[in-house]
C-alpha cells in the first residue's frame, strides 16, 4: 500500500505543466526515433541526453523526458516493421514477420492498430509491475554487502554476454574493454592517475556520455556511409494503403490471451539484467507460435503474430527499468543509457534512491502511466503522421544525427577534446559492429567499472584482503551460481536461439521477395 | 580471417593494458587491494577473450572495398576537422560545411547537399540555440 500512496505523490509531480509537456515531447520524439530505421531507443536516447542536460532540467523532469522517448521508441519501432519490412529498431525485428504480410494484404491499418494496442497493454502492465516489484527488490537489495554487489555486477555482465550474444568470447571482450576504459583517470580511492599517459584531459576519465553518443549514434553514420548506394540504407516508399486504423472488438478479443501471455514473458525478460527488449519480443513470439499456431497462420499475417512481439518488447522495456532503478544495474542497452543520465545528474540509482530521491522514482513512474495514454493516442489515431516521417531519406537524416550529437556534447562540456574523443568512439563503434562485438557490454563496462571496482575493494578492505570472502554469504554464492549458469548455459543452448531468430528472418524474407 | 587478426590485436591491447597497469604509481595511502589489481583482472579477461576469439573465429565479416574504407576514413577526418574548427569558425559555418559534406557523401547532388547543409545548420541553430537556449560555439562573426 505504501507504494500506492507514493505513486499518488508521484502523480502530483508528474501532473505539472512542464512535466506533462516534456512527457508529450518525449513520446512524440520517441515515436519518430523508433519509426526511423537507423535510429533506435538506445542511440535516440543517447543523442537526447546532452540536450536534457544542457537545458538544465531537474533530475525528475530529465528522466521523464528520456524515459518517454524510450517508451515512445518501443511503440514507434513497429511502424516501419509493418509498412516497410525494415525493423525501425532491433526489438521490432520480430514484428516484421507477421506485420509486413498483413500490410501486403492491405491490412496495414489493422496491423498498426492491433500492435499499438499490444504495445499499450505491454507497457501499461509492465509499469504496474514496476510499481509492485521495484520496492520489493529494494527491500531485498538493502541486504546486499559490497561482496554481493560485486557478484551482482559480474552476474549482469555474464547474463548479458550469455543470453544476448552469439559469441560469448566477444561479449566478454566487450565487457573487459568497457571496464578498461572506465579505469582511465584518477583512482578514486588513492588519488593516483591510471592510464592517463600524462594527458591532463584524461585525468577526469572518459566521460561516459561522450562514449555513449560516439558508440551508438556516430557509428550509425559510419555504417550508412559504408552502405551508401547498395540499397540496404535507402528509404523505401511507404505506398501501401493503410486501411482502417481502429481495431475491431473481435480482433481485440482474439488477441487478448496472446497479449497477456506475451506481457508476462516480456516483463520477465526485461527484469533479467542484461537481456532486454529484443529477447522479450523474441520469446513472446516464439512462445505464441508454439502455443496457438494451429492452422499454420504465423508468418503469413496472423494478427497474434503482431500482438505478441509488440506486447513482449514494450513489457520488457518497462521490466528493464526495475533492476536499473532498484539495483543500479541496467537490464538493457537503453536503460544503461538512462543510468548514465542519472549518474551525470549526480543521482545514484540503487536501493537508496527510493529513500533519498523518492520524487524521481515515483514522479517518473507516474509520468510513464500518463505517457502510455499519450502514446496510445499518438500511435493509433495519429499514426498517419508518423508514417510520413519514414519518407526522410538517410542522406538527410544521418547528417542531422551527427550534427545533433556534436551539438549535445559541445553543449555539456564545451571542449573540443571531448568531441574528438567522441569521433574516436564513433570509429571504434563502427569497427566493433563490423566484427559483431556487442556494444552494450562496452557501455555497461564504462558505466559500472568504477562502482564494480569500488565494491570489490570495499569488500577486500572489510576482510583484509581475504579472497574467499567474495563467496562467503549465501546470497553471493547464489549470485555467482546464476552468473556462471547464465554465461555457460547459453554457450550450449544459446546458439540455437540466435540461429532461430535468423532463420525466422530469412523465412520472412523468402516470403516477401 | 577478420576475427583471427582482431584476436591478435586484442592480445596486444591486453598486454599493453597490463604493462600500463604495472606502471601505476602507488601513493602513500592505500587499501589492501590497491589500484592495480582490478586492472590486472580486466587485462586477464581481455587476453583470455582475445585468445578465444582467435582460436574459434566466426565467419569473416564482409569488409568494404578499399574505396569505401577510405570514404569512412575521410569522413572521420572531416569530423575531427569539424571538432577542431568549431570554436574557430563558429557554429553555423563549420556545421554547414560538415553537414553538407556528409549529405553529399551519402548520395545528395553537390548543390543540393550544400543547401541541405545550410538548412541543417540553421535549423539546429534556431531550435537548439534560439528556442532552447543551448550555448553553441561562437565564431568571430558572432554565430
Amino acid at each position: 500500500m505504501d507504494s500506492f500512496y507514493a505513486l499518488m505523490g508521484g502523480f502530483e509531480i508528474a501532473l505539472t505543466f512542464q512535466n506533462l509537456g516534456l512527457a508529450f515531447l518525449g513520446c512524440f520524439l520517441g515515436t519518430i526515433i523508433g519509426a526511423l530505421p537507423g535510429l533506435g531507443p538506445s542511440n535516440g536516447v543517447a543523442i537526447l541526453i546532452p540536450l536534457a542536460f544542457s537545458l538544465g532540467l531537474d533530475p525528475t523532469s530529465a528522466m521523464i523526458l528520456l524515459t518517454s522517448v524510450y517508451y515512445g521508441a518501443m511503440y514507434g519501432g513497429r511502424i516501419s516493421s509493418i509498412l516497410l519490412n525494415i525493423p525501425g529498431d532491433e526489438p521490432a525485428l520480430m514484428t516484421t514477420l507477421d506485420g509486413y504480410p498483413m500490410a501486403k494484404q492491405g491490412r496495414a491499418g489493422e496491423a498498426l492498430a492491433i500492435s499499438g494496442v499490444a504495445s499499450f497493454v505491454g507497457s501499461f502492465f509492465a509499469t504496474c509491475g514496476l510499481v509492485f516489484f521495484a520496492p520489493l527488490l529494494v527491500k531485498f537489495a538493502l541486504l546486499f554487502q559490497p561482496a554481493d554487489y560485486f557478484a551482482l555486477y559480474v552476474l549482469a555482465f555474464a547474463t548479458l554476454g550469455g543470453v544476448s550474444s552469439t559469441n560469448q568470447a566477444k561479449a566478454a571482450f566487450a565487457a573487459a574493454l568497457g571496464l578498461g576504459i572506465a579505469m582511465i583517470g584518477v583512482d578514486g580511492q588513492t588519488g593516483v592517475p591510471r592510464f592517463a599517459f600524462g594527458e591532463v584531459h584524461l585525468y577526469d576519465g572518459i566521460d561516459f556520455l561522450v562514449a555513449i553518443v560516439g558508440l551508438f549514434a556516430l557509428s550509425e553514420v559510419f555504417i550508412f556511409l559504408e552502405h551508401r548506394g547498395d540499397g540496404s540504407g535507402e528509404g523505401k516508399e511507404a505506398k501501401m494503403t493503410i486501411g482502417r486504423i481502429t481495431p475491431s472488438f473481435e480482433m481485440l478479443k482474439f488477441c487478448t490471451p496472446t497479449m497477456i501471455r506475451s506481457t508476462i514473458l516480456g516483463f520477465l525478460a526485461g527484469v533479467l539484467p542484461g537481456a532486454g527488449a529484443s529477447l522479450g519480443s523474441f520469446m513472446a513470439y516464439s512462445a505464441e507460435k508454439a502455443l496457438v499456431n494451429k492452422n499454420d497462420t504465423f508468418g503469413k499475417g496472423d494478427p497474434r503474430g503482431v500482438a505478441a512481439p509488440e506486447a513482449g518488447n514494450n513489457s520488457a522495456a518497462g521490466g528493464a527499468l526495475v533492476p536499473m532503478l532498484a539495483l543500479g544495474v541496467p537490464g538493457s542497452g537503453t536503460t544503461a543509457v538512462l543510468l548514465a543520465m542519472l549518474l551525470a545528474l549526480n543521482i545514484t540509482p540503487g536501493p537508496l534512491l527510493f529513500t533519498k530521491n523518492p520524487d524521481v522514482v515515483w514522479g517518473l513512474t507516474a509520468a510513464l502511466f500518463i505517457a502510455n495514454f499519450m502514446l496510445l493516442f499518438m500511435n493509433i489515431p495519429l499514426v498517419g503522421l508518423f508514417v510520413r516521417v519514414l519518407l526522410i531519406p538517410p542522406k538527410f537524416l544521418m547528417p542531422i544525427v551527427a550534427m545533433v550529437s556534436f551539438v549535445g556534447i559541445y553543449g555539456i562540456s564545451g571542449s573540443t577534446f571531448d568531441l574528438m574523443v567522441m569521433v574516436v568512439f564513433g570509429i571504434m563503434g563502427w569497427g566493433l559492429r563490423k566484427l559483431e562485438i556487442p556494444l552494450v557490454p562496452v557501455i555497461m563496462g564504462i558505466l559500472l567499472g568504477n562502482a564494480m571496482e569500488a565494491n570489490l575493494r570495499r569488500a577486500m578492505t572489510i576482510d583484509n584482503g581475504d579472497w574467499t570472502q567474495l563467496f562467503h554469504s549465501p546470497l553471493s554464492i547464489g549470485l555467482w551460481t546464476v552468473a556462471v549458469v547464465g554465461f555457460v548455459l547459453p554457450i550450449i543452448f544459446g546458439k540455437a536461439v540466435k540461429m532461430r531468430i535468423q532463420r525466422a528472418k530469412a523465412e520472412s524474407d523468402g516470403l516477401s521477395d | 580471417m577478420g576475427d583471427r587478426i582482431f584476436g591478435g590485436i586484442g592480445l596486444v591491447v591486453a598486454a599493453f593494458f597490463i604493462w600500463q597497469a604495472t606502471q601505476i604509481q602507488l601513493s602513500f595511502i592505500s587499501d589492501p587491494f590497491g589500484p592495480k589489481v582490478f586492472p590486472y583482472m580486466i587485462g586477464t579477461v581481455l587476453a583470455l577473450a582475445s585468445l578465444a576469439i582467435m582460436l574459434r573465429p566466426d565467419a569473416a565479416p564482409k569488409w568494404p572495398e578499399a574505396a569505401r574504407l577510405a570514404e569512412i576514413g575521410v569522413a572521420a577526418v572531416v569530423l575531427f576537422a569539424y571538432a577542431y574548427a568549431l570554436p574557430i569558425a563558429g557554429f553555423i559555418i563549420a556545421t554547414t560545411l560538415a553537414a553538407a559534406y556528409l549529405s553529399w557523401r551519402l548520395g545528395t547532388k553537390p548543390v543540393q547537399a550544400l543547401l541541405a547543409g545550410v538548412a541543417i545548420s540553421i535549423g539546429i541553430y534556431v531550435v537548439f540555440h534560439l528556442i532552447l537556449g543551448l550555448s553553441l560555439a561562437r565564431g568571430p562573426l558572432g554565430f
